[in-house]
């Protein structure tokens, strides 16, 4: 995998002349994709912190389960612990990375499993400044790319989405390369292309001496000043999660 | 009776429940929760009552503990909720265990042993395929509050082939009525013991059901079977106008779709009911549409517009033999999850109308707040069912607090 890596960032310093700025910002998608092959599945606990424009916030708290696909998009579940008045309300996600995702919606009071539309995507995700199409698993085929700079490990690469219901036009996303492409920063530019949000990661960990993870994801929303805080908890990457455990079953059993 | 045998289940499935955990290794990670929610209500009907002995003015409280232990990476798990009501009305006044199992998951597979409550279904104005629970009739109007029903059952799920359900039924729980003092009632008071039953099992005739659901591409699809004690009470009339009411042995086959294309959700559920007294067709079609982020901000307002039909035409219990539904919903998507849902259900072949709106909020991270309103209006008087509520419009307020 090292090799893979090292063969790109040369193909990058040399390409800087070779390859239009289009093919060099696939490049390096690609190479961030390649750079996190492998990791099978895993599951996080994660606490999202809402602040709204005075600073006053609410809390809620969730698990995710991931499951890597490679010739479709990943699935995964999310299940909700807190509020506890909708404790269990769980959603079931197929990416696929041409075409629109299929979603399930799991209702715990009445043990009802709903398909749900995948249309919504700039609609925030439960009262966060995060979207929906923020938090999808990111395919390389959903955007387009344009290579803007390198500085030092850092690499800005403009990101067009694909889709048309995106609420976004662009988005400028700085990768660290030295860092298996990590994102470091992710700016956000509204349908009238202006700047809407700003996304930074930090407290970063590597698993399995590959997979580097985010501890703490801080979005900031520019035009309403609300901000929404992630933090990442309990890692795992060893549950050897199958298909099996990504079904609207499964989806009714992880709900309760 | 009734109670005696919910109590015995209970004891059985703790001592079980208690064994499989003494088997465990002390590796295993066990998760166990425990949560109570209590909710303070206020139903006020502002019509004057149409029988002797309705009240007015309905407060009421009700909790719903809910304990959960899970162990095996959740591939395990003992879950429990419980209900209680106090009410005006000395019928709407009670207990439940709503759910009560053992549940163990192995790849492909899952068992189930206990109380539970099964959903199945599309629509939102009428559920005619979710058969496997009785009905909690005096807890709400809408039909979506059920009885925890006593069950064996095994899904398996195929690769390509979606899932199958198979589901053991032992035990059949009757339906409850208002009591005197209770709205949304008929002229005689029914005590659900007067109601008997075709088989000579009673309650104890050992019913079975089975599903298949399945999705491939844009289609959720699901075909259900049901062969046992009805869940609806069967009433007939004798030439001198007596009432006999009671629950026919039914074959109940359904089917429910979903076609999800882009923003549109397009609906169906279909049944056909065959018992010795009674052979019957029903369906709702329909869709939902929404307008998603409307204002940059969140605001989702969807359309929603469906069609019922009954065979049983005047007789169906639920006076929905040949109606439309049109109703939106609206959620603001905002740290509170407030949410407003409008409808109305217009009887295509009298003036009789239903009119409903519901509203919620969250207040802080552990109360919610609820405000209903169900309106009958121009309900004609030949309606067999209808016309007894007729004067039970209501409001309704509830708080709850959860802990």
């Amino acid at each position: 995998m090292k090799k893979t890596i090292f063969v790109i960032t040369a193909l990058i310093t040399l390409g800087i002349q070779a390859q239009t700025p289009e093919e060099l910002g696939l490049e390096i998608a690609k190479a961030a994709e390649q750079a996190d092959l492998g990791f099978n599945s895993s599951t996080v606990n994660l606490k999202m912190t809402l602040k709204n424009k005075n600073g006053q916030t609410s809390e809620r708290s969730l698990t995710t389960k991931t499951l890597e696909l490679h010739e479709d998009g990943d699935k995964s579940l999310i299940v909700f612990n807190s509020p506890k008045d909708v404790k269990g309300t769980s959603t079931l996600t197929f990416t696929h990375k041409v075409g629109s995702d299929d979603q399930w919606l799991f209702l715990p009071s009445i043990k009802r499993v709903k398909r749900i539309s995948s249309n919504n995507k700039s609609g925030p995700f439960v009262g966060s400044e995060f979207a929906y199409e923020d938090l999808s698993s990111q395919e390389v085929e959903k955007y387009k790319y344009k290579f803007i700079e390198e500085k030092g490990s850092l690499v800005v690469v403009e990101q067009d989405p694909v889709d048309p219901k995106s609420g976004y036009t662009r988005r400028l996303v700085t990768y660290n390369k030295d860092k298996g492409y990590r994102f470091e920063k992710v700016e956000f530019y509204d349908r009238k292309n202006a700047l809407l949000k700003t996304l930074v990661y930090s407290n970063y960990k590597i698993y399995k001496n590959k997979f580097w993870r985010a501890g703490t994801f801080v979005m900031k929303n520019h035009q309403s000043n609300k901000e929404t805080i992630l933090e990442f908890s309990d890692y795992d990457f060893n549950v050897n999660l199958s298909d099996e455990d990504f079904t609207q079953v499964a989806l009714k059993r992880i709900g309760g | 009776m009734n109670q005696k045998i919910i109590l015995n289940t209970i004891i059985f499935i703790f001592f079980t429940g208690i064994d499989i955990l003494h088997a465990q290794n002390e590796e295993n990670k066990i998760n166990q929760d425990f949560e109570l929610e209590i909710e303070a209500e206020y139903r006020y009907f502002y019509d004057d009552a149409a029988f002797n002995g309705q009240k007015q003015h309905f407060p009421s409280v009700a909790f719903t503990p809910e304990y959960s232990l899970d162990w095996n990476k959740g591939y395990e798990q003992f879950n429990m909720t419980g209900f209680f009501r106090l009410d005006v009305d000395d019928e709407r006044t009670h207990w439940d265990i709503r759910e009560l199992y053992y549940q163990k998951a192995k790849k492909s597979w899952e068992l189930s042993i206990g109380l539970k409550k099964i959903y199945w279904g599309v629509a939102e104005s009428n559920h005619l395929v979710d058969i496997i629970n009785q009905t909690d009739a005096v807890e709400s109007f809408d039909g979506e509050d059920k009885l925890g029903q006593p069950m064996v059952q095994f899904t398996y799920t195929t690769k390509n082939l979606g899932s199958f359900n198979f589901f053991y039924l032992p035990y059949h729980r009757k339906r409850t009525f208002s009591g005197i003092k209770g709205r949304l009632r008929f002229p005689v008071v029914i005590d659900k013991d007067d109601l008997q039953y075709e088989s000579s099992a009673k309650e104890w005739r050992q019913d079975v059901a089975l599903r298949w659901k399945h999705y491939f591409g844009a289609f959720d699809v699901g075909l259900t079977h049901f062969y046992g004690n009805g869940r609806e009470p069967l009433f007939t009339f004798d030439p001198l106008g007596h009432v006999n009411a009671f629950y026919p042995v039914i074959n109940q086959t359904g089917l429910d779709l979903q076609i999800t294309h882009n923003a549109f959700l397009w609906k169906l559920e279909s049944i056909y009911r065959s018992s010795k007294a009674q052979d019957f067709f029903a369906l709702v079609a329909g869709l939902e549409f929404t307008f998603s982020n409307i204002d940059g901000n969140g605001l989702d307002i969807g359309l929603l517009g469906e069609y019922l039909y009954d065979e049983r035409d005047e007789w169906a219990l639920n006076a929905l033999q040949n109606d439309v539904f049109f109703g939106s919903r609206i959620a603001f998507n905002d740290t509170q999850d407030t949410a407003i849902l409008i409808g109305g259900i217009l009887d295509l072949e009298s003036s009789s109308k239903i009119f409903s709106i519901e509203a919620s909020r969250r207040f802080g991270s552990s109360w919610t707040a609820e405000v209903e309103a169900r309106v009958f209006s121009t309900i004609d008087a030949n309606e067999f069912i209808l016309s007894n509520f007729k004067e039970d419009s209501f409001l309704r307020f509830s708080l709850s607090k959860y802990f």
